[in-house]
């Protein structure tokens, strides 16, 4: 199993943890993740509010660095990386005037054809769950999370093609592989207030606070997530969000990546435990004796 | 032959665009015109003497009126000819309105293209033949497909008229959908106390046959004389000796959910589906049933006093005629459980505006009392969301269902008076209550019974601590609503039966892309099809409520009758005919033919000496349409009225 790897910004700084967990969990399952050479930003939100045409050609730029690896897939951890590349995708096979132009700048020509996958989908439909099930080290017993989709992974749903849209249930299917009980909740794909973090932080602190206290209120001791700015804000906004809404949430919030590192006996440290701003170490080491980080 | 040429000015119509002068002076240009006339409106009573009185001075002996389609006025002028003593059929109209005159600006060229239309029918009808209507007998009964309260007035009007009608109903019991209702906006009336009535009137009536527990097998022949076959299914129960005493189905062991209930509550195996049902004679629903299913149990053979019960009983198919088919198949609810932002229909508590029919019904399976299905509670705060399916082109239909507005303001009115404690919320996108005091219902529900109404729609409902989260926009005040419901009602849109598509094809009439069937002129015909001799009623159609309903079941009534009353039926001339000498047999015309109007016969070539298949066209089904003539290689088929000869001389002269 070989993939084109294209990890986005945000794995290479913020979201590090994802990245290393990623890696590894890969690397213990034999799953093949070649790094895009000399990829670049996939535009993210910025882009795509700056100029329509700039949205689609810098993942169209990245996908055809990709094609010229050879015929492999795109894996993406982000879920906005993941949702630029198929935007792009979408319209290079449905609209020809939009693909045109997008080929005139990136000087070749492009039909949508190069698959982008999320791993998500790699390890449950590639992988398989069974299979992962049969490299399991241990199982994380005890452990009830809340698994958070966000906005970006199922919707819109004809450009995804990801989960079903109103009630995903891929982490969950991975969670409960490797043992963790996913609680049943109903803001799977509410929105966390993504890139307002910077620009309207009120927003973000309340949407995320909604979150947190919904995760909360159904038994959840963490959340986990598949993507790097939902992680950010329920992660690192948690301290203001206890502050500003007098709240007391001890939550931290997983990528679903590093927990399944764990549940591979893979060490904390090269899965970015010890990367997280609500600390993860008595939950697991309550829950489970493993993890002295 | 004298062809006399009338030429219409249609007030301005025509003559705005056309110069008709030019255009009758034209006329007499071409080979066998002997007369040419211009009039204001040729189809008014001076306008067709003037034909007339031309026929009789000039002699003429074929005529071509240029005016509007054939479509409004052939009919007229064809009658003008008869009265004047010359064969209808020797006819030809020249369509300068909307072919011409409606579609063009400029006055010459729109002239010269008036002339060019008018040799065209000229040259036509030079080769017209005189034909004569043809007759064929009438079965005098008529099918009604469907038992619910489209079918059972339609049944009781024609019965009016003396005539025999069959129902056949495939639900054990008629009622449909009708007898599930609780009350009727916008009087209230209570639902079943003014369909029971009429359930009963069909059933006493000695001119109605019911044959519930069946279902249409198939339809063939034409207007006049339809045989359709009826898949009586197996009751199990002997019609004859049941008396309905209830001894069966009181002991019986099997229990499913009701359908009649939508499962809000259990029936048995062996059952009636409501108290009042028409017959009052049970079935056995062979899925369940322990005996037929494994021979164990029989209970109900041995509690029946009457020896009705017979598990040996197989379905029969039996073979009916009739004269004209009336479809009365209704609508089913759509399925809401596409909206995964409602629950993918899996909260108990969301539930659609039948179940709360069925809740507030006294004799339902709560007894009236409106309370959540999950636990038995009382509903107080009760949320409808409006437009479920209907109006949405993303999970639904694009079309309105046109109730929905109506019995969700009727519900949330029955909600108070069950429970004075409630409190309605309606999300809805717009209100439509175009009817006759559904506007003053709607108001005096929202004035009166406290319903607060929200313009918006829903994006979530889940479970949080026993309650329904509901959350949604009002868009009149940019508010975002969260409201902690009991209950959900979802008013759910109408939909197409799931075999209405293929109920259609054996009928032979079209239906649209939402499978409702399609009437033969939206506005001035719509309860017939294109196929004669079946009409339409009720909800199979488009949705309905009861008043349009049962409006629609006599109008279809009417026009069942008006060819009942008939001696015999009369059919236009304008048939495909084959010439058996050049056909070779090859059945490419039968493929064409959407109206099953062409057989095989086998014919004694003398040529050859051996027997050989030739294509025959049924002249009673044959509707003229060309499509057989278009394809036969022979060139052996030809259309009276269309031969391939005038059309051929049509594009010459052109």
């Amino acid at each position: 199993m070989k993939y084109a790897y294209y990890p986005g910004c945000s794995l290479h700084s913020t979201a590090k943890e994802y990245d290393l967990s990623t890696r590894e969990v890969a690397k213990a399952l034999g799953i093949e993740l070649i790094e895009i050479p000399d990829w670049i930003c996939c535009g993210a939100t910025p882009a795509h509010i700056t100029m329509h045409l700039l949205s689609l050609a810098l993942p169209v730029k990245n996908i055809i660095k990709a094609r010229a690896m050879g015929s492999y897939e795109i894996v993406t951890c982000c879920a906005a990386c993941f949702s630029r590349l198929k935007t792009a995708n979408y319209f290079m096979r449905t609209d020809d005037e939009h693909r045109q132009k997008v080929e005139q700048i990136v000087g070749e020509p492009y039909k949508g054809e190069v698959k982008v996958r999320h791993f998500l989908d790699v390890l449950v439909n590639d992988f398989g769950l069974k299979n992962l099930k049969g490299n399991l080290v241990k199982e994380l017993k005890g452990l009830k999370v809340a698994c958070y989709y966000g906005c970006l992974l199922t919707r819109p749903p004809e450009i995804t093609e990801l989960d079903d849209l109103e009630d995903p249930h891929l982490i969950d299917d991975l969670m409960r592989t490797i043992g963790v009980e996913p609680v049943q909740w109903p803001y799977k794909t509410e929105c966390c207030g993504a890139s307002f973090s910077l620009t309207k932080t009120d927003i973000v602190l309340k949407l995320s606070c909604d979150i947190l206290q919904m995760a909360y209120d159904e038994g959840a001791q963490a959340i986990v997530v598949a993507c790097p700015l939902c992680q950010s804000n329920l992660d690192l906004r948690q301290s203001t969000i206890n502050k500003k809404y007098k709240k007391d949430f001890n939550l931290p919030i997983f990528y679903f990546t590093q927990l399944i590192g764990l549940a591979l006996g893979i060490d904390g440290k090269k899965l970015g435990l010890d990367k997280h701003i609500v600390p993860p170490a008595a939950l697991l080491g309550e829950k489970d004796k493993l993890a002295k980080i | 032959m004298k062809i006399g040429v009338f030429v219409c000015h249609c007030g301005t119509n025509i003559a705005a665009t056309v110069d008709v002068e030019k255009a009758a002076k034209a006329a007499l240009n071409l080979a066998k015109v002997k007369f040419s006339t211009t009039y204001k409106y040729m189809c008014s009573s001076p306008g067709q003497a003037l034909i007339k009185d031309a026929i009789k001075e000039k002699g003429l002996d074929r005529i071509v009126v240029c005016a509007c389609s054939p479509s409004l006025h052939e009919k007229t002028f064809r009658e003008c000819l008869k009265e004047s003593g010359i064969n209808p059929y020797l006819l030809e109209i020249a369509n300068i309105r909307e072919h011409c005159s409606w579609v063009h600006r400029d006055r010459e060229t729109a002239t010269r293209k008036a002339i060019e239309i008018m040799k065209l029918a000229v040259t036509k009808v030079t080769h017209n033949r005189p034909l004569e209507k043809t007759h064929m007998p009438i079965e005098k009964r008529v099918l009604v497909i469907g038992g619910g309260i489209s079918g059972i007035q339609s049944a009781i009007d024609i019965s009016f008229a003396k005539f025999p009608v069959v129902i056949v109903e495939r639900e054990a019991s008629i009622g449909g959908r009708m007898a599930r209702f609780d009350k009727t906006f916008p009087t209230l009336d209570c639902a079943a106390c003014i369909l029971t009535p009429k359930m009963v009137t069909v059933a006493q009536n000695k001119y109605v046959t019911l044959h519930t527990y069946a279902e249409i097998e198939e339809v063939t022949g034409h207007v006049g004389d339809f045989k359709v076959k009826i898949r009586k299914k197996a009751r199990f129960v002997d019609t004859s000796k049941c008396t309905g005493c209830g001894a069966c189905w009181n002991k019986c062991p099997a229990k499913v959910a009701s359908e009649f209930d939508l499962g809000l509550c259990k029936r048995t195996a062996i059952y009636t589906p409501f108290p009042q049902a028409v017959p009052n004679i049970p079935v056995i629903d062979r899925e369940n049933c322990l005996y037929l299913k494994s021979k164990k149990c029989g209970l109900c053979q041995k509690v029946c006093p009457f020896g009705a019960i017979n598990y040996q009983m197989q379905d029969e198919i039996i073979e009916e005629k009739f004269g004209a088919i009336i479809v009365a198949t209704g609508f089913t609810q759509f399925d809401h459980s596409v909206y995964g932002e409602y629950g993918y229909g899996k909260y108990r508590d969301v539930i659609t505006g039948l179940h709360f029919e069925r809740m507030a019904n006294s004799s339902g399976p709560t007894g009236g009392k409106i309370i959540r299905p999950s636990d038995g509670k009382v509903a107080r705060d009760v949320v409808f969301i409006q437009c479920v399916g209907s109006r949405d082109e993303q999970k639904g239909v694009s079309y309105c269902s046109r109730l929905c507005c109506m019995y969700t303001a009727k519900h949330a009115l029955l909600l108070k008076e069950h429970n004075p404690d409630s409190q309605a919320y309606v999300f809805y996108i717009d209100i439509r209550a175009a009817g006759k005091n559904y506007e003053e219902f709607v108001k005096k529900v929202q004035n009166e019974y406290g319903a607060v109404y929200l313009r918006g729609r829903v994006s979530r409902i889940f479970e949080k601590g026993g309650k329904l989260i509901v959350r949604g926009a009002d868009t009149l005040s940019g508010a975002q609503i969260e409201i902690k419901a009991d209950l959900v009602v979802l008013a759910v849109g109408l939909i197409a039966q799931n075999d209405a598509a293929k109920l259609a094809q054996m009928l032979h009439i079209p239906y649209d892309q939402n499978n409702l069937f399609t009437e033969a002129h939206p506005k001035l015909a719509p309860v017939e099809t294109i196929t004669s001799g079946v009409f339409l009623t009720g909800a199979c159609q488009s949705p309905k409520d009861i008043p349009d309903t049962v409006a629609t079941a006599s109008a279809a009534s009417v026009k069942a009758l008006g060819l009942l009353v008939q001696d015999q039926l009369e059919k236009e001339p304008l048939v495909a005919r084959v010439d058996k000498n050049l056909c070779s047999g090859c059945q490419a015309c039968i493929k064409a033919c959407s109206f099953n109007a062409i057989e095989t016969k086998e014919v004694e070539d003398r040529a050859l000496k051996r027997k050989r298949t030739v294509a025959e066209v049924i002249e009673g089904v044959c509707s003229g349409c060309g499509n057989c003539t278009a394809v036969c290689r022979m060139s052996a088929i030809d259309l009276e009225g269309f031969s391939n000869r005038q059309i051929m001389e049509e594009i010459e002269v052109l």
